[in-house]
């Protein structure tokens, strides 16, 4: 099967992939200099997921997201630049420091964060979705969440709250085979995971989330649908995880040669060598995409280094409206 | 003269008609009325769309009136009570009070959350919590315990008025008390505490429930010769210092009266803003009645027997005043 995608359309899907990636790259190698500190979870191995939903979703759609979500942020739009100065907790970051790698915003992209409590994003989307829905605007609201959060309470309640209520909400569900370091199948009794949502009426699929085409299409198709009927959809994306959960993982629950095993599917070279062996693309693109992402990366990381700290004397702003007495 | 129960319902139904991004969420507050009859006819006058009975799920519903509120709107939501709002406590310590800090400013919760507190109905250890001190304890939310008819009607209207997340308790034996409501004055900051009765020797501090228990004390400490002032605190985030301070500051003596367990309440945050800011005012140690360290037991003179009483309240009274 052929990718049936433009030559500008494959540039801009390798290129998208491959910023998170460099992003993502180089935010480890911060952290092991103590520039970047606290919790630090890495999307590498998952940007097919990211990039094709992104691109699916519409600027006025809202997005609540978990911590893992630089890339999302990036390709919603939000600089680099304020993503690396908000992990080195700057002024200049867009969530102004106080939120740190977990919890990037923007209001101006409708990015609703960055959600560090696994399950906690699900009502808040509902309440996005009731809220539009109750204002007459027919928007999406796209919620990612882990395999791992499909576990919680919330996620049912959520589920059954917006069938019951036909809040459009557009659940993605980014399965990347762990939670933390519980495999997939030791933590959710039924494997096929899409399953859940039809026994509260919400129609689900599942796509391969190493396929940043098949996301797109699948992203886009459902987004459309909640968009029309105003109802909530399901779709499971099959991706996995190549780096530690977080900084502070070992990684002792996962062989090596498992992870090896996936970096066959590698989003970013199956997709290159897929745009490249239909002529879409050459090494010469693929050269000139590494040394912008590079350049936007250098700048990001120059950004951040020339970001002011927060006053020390601010610190009870934005607890309150206004101050308390 | 109106309940407490119609003013919280005169303010709702006031705000519904004149603010279309007002809705009501929560267990049976449409077809049923409210657990505590507020929204009683509510459904007939504003319809499903904007009386929302919810599934049984206090975290999604009291998340989804976060996002609603980040969203646009100015959602009220009802948790039937204070017991099963610990179903959504996580959606209120990490969501509704962390929203504007952790986005830098960018996203505020004009949310409002009601729900009933307290004890003294015979309805056993699961249902007779008083929580709000919990509540108390987070910055980012406001809280507001309503003792008053007139108090019951303006903190709804203060509250949805608020740009950040505010909860109000409303203590379950007051939703019959009668009182006077005017509805055309501007009302007091709902964030100051009030001296609802003046007196000289010594000053009961209370909110809530607990308020109509201490202006007993203070009608029988009176026919014994003791004039007890009586405040009522009103907001329990942000507390009002500048009120109790000035209040011990002229009777020198403190009875701190909570319907909270007495560990960890904020009849100790009290006690210890006394110690701090009105030490040397004190002419007796700080006395605190509170609920017995126990769960509420069902049997009536068990119960009676735990959670505050005039008898209580007025023998700490004496006890502080020297045996007067
Ligand atoms: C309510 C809650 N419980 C536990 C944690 C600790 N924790 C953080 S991430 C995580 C695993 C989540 O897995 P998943 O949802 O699959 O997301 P992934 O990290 O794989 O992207 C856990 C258990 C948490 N943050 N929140
Ligand atoms: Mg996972």
């Amino acid at each position: 099967m052929t990718l049936d995608i433009s030559r500008d359309h494959a540039l801009e899907l390798l290129r998208d992939m491959i910023r998170i990636r460099r992003l993502e790259e180089k935010s480890a190698e911060l952290y092991s200099k103590q520039k970047i500190r606290g919790f630090l979870h890495l999307y590498i191995g998952e940007e097919a997921v990211g990039v094709g939903a992104m691109r699916a979703l519409r600027m006025d759609d809202n997005i609540v997201a978990t911590y893992r979500e630089h890339g999302h942020a990036l390709i919603r739009g939000v600089s680099a630049g304020e993503i690396m100065a908000e992990m080195y907790g700057k002024a200049n970051g867009c969530s102004g420091g106080r939120g740190g790698s977990m919890h990037l915003f923007c209001a101006e992209r409708r990015f609703y964060g960055g959600h560090a409590i696994v399950g906690g994003g699900f009502p808040i989307a509902a309440g996005l979705a009731l809220a539009d829905k109750m204002k007459g605007e027919a928007l999406v609201t796209a919620c990612f969440f882990g395999d791992g959060a499909t576990d919680e309470g919330e996620f049912h309640e959520t589920l059954n709250l917006t069938a019951l209520w036909k809040l459009p909400v557009l659940f993605l569900c980014e399965n990347n085979q762990y939670a933390m370091g519980t495999a997939f199948e030791r933590h959710v009794s039924d494997r096929d995971i899409a399953n859940n949502p039809p026994a509260y009426g919400i129609p689900s699929d599942s796509v391969n989330g190493m396929d940043v085409v098949a996301v797109e299409r699948a992203v886009h198709n459902a987004a459309e649908t909640v968009r029309e009927t105003g109802a909530p959809r399901f779709l499971e994306l099959r991706t996995y995880r190549f780096r530690a959960h977080s900084m502070y993982d070992a990684e002792l629950y996962r062989d090596k040669e498992e992870v090896e095993e996936h970096k066959k599917e590698d989003p970013i070279a199956t997709f290159q060598a897929r745009a490249m062996s239909e002529g879409l693309i050459t090494q010469d693109d693929v050269d000139a995409i590494e040394a912008d992402a590079a350049q936007e990366i250098a700048d990001a990381v120059e950004f951040a280094e020339q970001g002011e700290w927060e006053p020390i004397e601010d610190i009870a702003r934005h607890t309150y409206a206004r101050n308390l007495p | 003269m109106t309940t407490y129960r119609e003013a919280v319902r005169t303010a709702i139904q006031t705000l519904l008609r004149e603010d279309p991004r007002v809705f009501l969420m929560g267990e049976d507050v449409g077809r049923y009325g409210g657990a505590y009859a507020v929204s009683k006819g509510f459904l007939e006058e504003f319809g499903e769309e904007r009386i929302r009975d919810t599934p049984l799920c206090e975290s999604t519903f009291v998340g989804a009136g976060i996002g609603a509120a980040i969203g646009g709107m100015r959602p009220i939501v009802e948790v039937m009570t204070v017991n099963f709002s610990l179903l959504a406590l996580d959606q209120v310590v990490n969501n509704a009070s962390l929203m504007r800090h952790m986005s830098g400013g960018q996203f505020e919760v004009p949310l409002l959350v009601r729900m009933a507190t307290g004890g003294g109905k015979q309805i056993a250890a699961q249902h007779s919590h008083s929580l709000e001190n919990w509540y108390a304890h987070i910055p980012g939310i406001k809280v507001l315990a309503p003792a008053t008819v007139q108090d019951a009607h303006d903190m709804v209207l203060a509250g949805i008025e608020d740009p950040d997340p505010v909860f109000i308790f409303e203590h379950q034996m007051l939703y019959g008390m009668e009182g006077p409501l005017d509805t055309e004055s501007t009302p007091p900051s709902p964030w100051k505490a009030a001296v609802r009765r003046e007196g000289k020797d010594v000053s009961l501090i209370a909110y809530g429930g607990s308020l109509h228990k201490a202006l007993g004390a203070a009608d029988e400490l009176e026919k014994e010769g003791i004039v007890a002032e009586v405040v009522d605190l009103r907001s329990l985030r942000p507390l009002d210092h500048e009120t109790i301070v000035q209040s011990v500051s002229r009777t020198h003596r403190a009875v701190v009266i909570d319907e909270a367990w007495k560990t960890g309440s904020l009849a100790s945050e009290i006690s210890a803003i006394l110690a701090e800011e009105a030490f040397y005012e004190l002419d007796a140690p700080i006395e605190r009645v509170c609920t017995l360290e126990v769960p509420i037991p069902y049997a009536k003179h068990l119960e009676d027997a735990a959670i505050p009483q005039v008898d209580r309240i007025v023998a700490a009274a004496k006890r502080s005043v020297g045996g007067a």
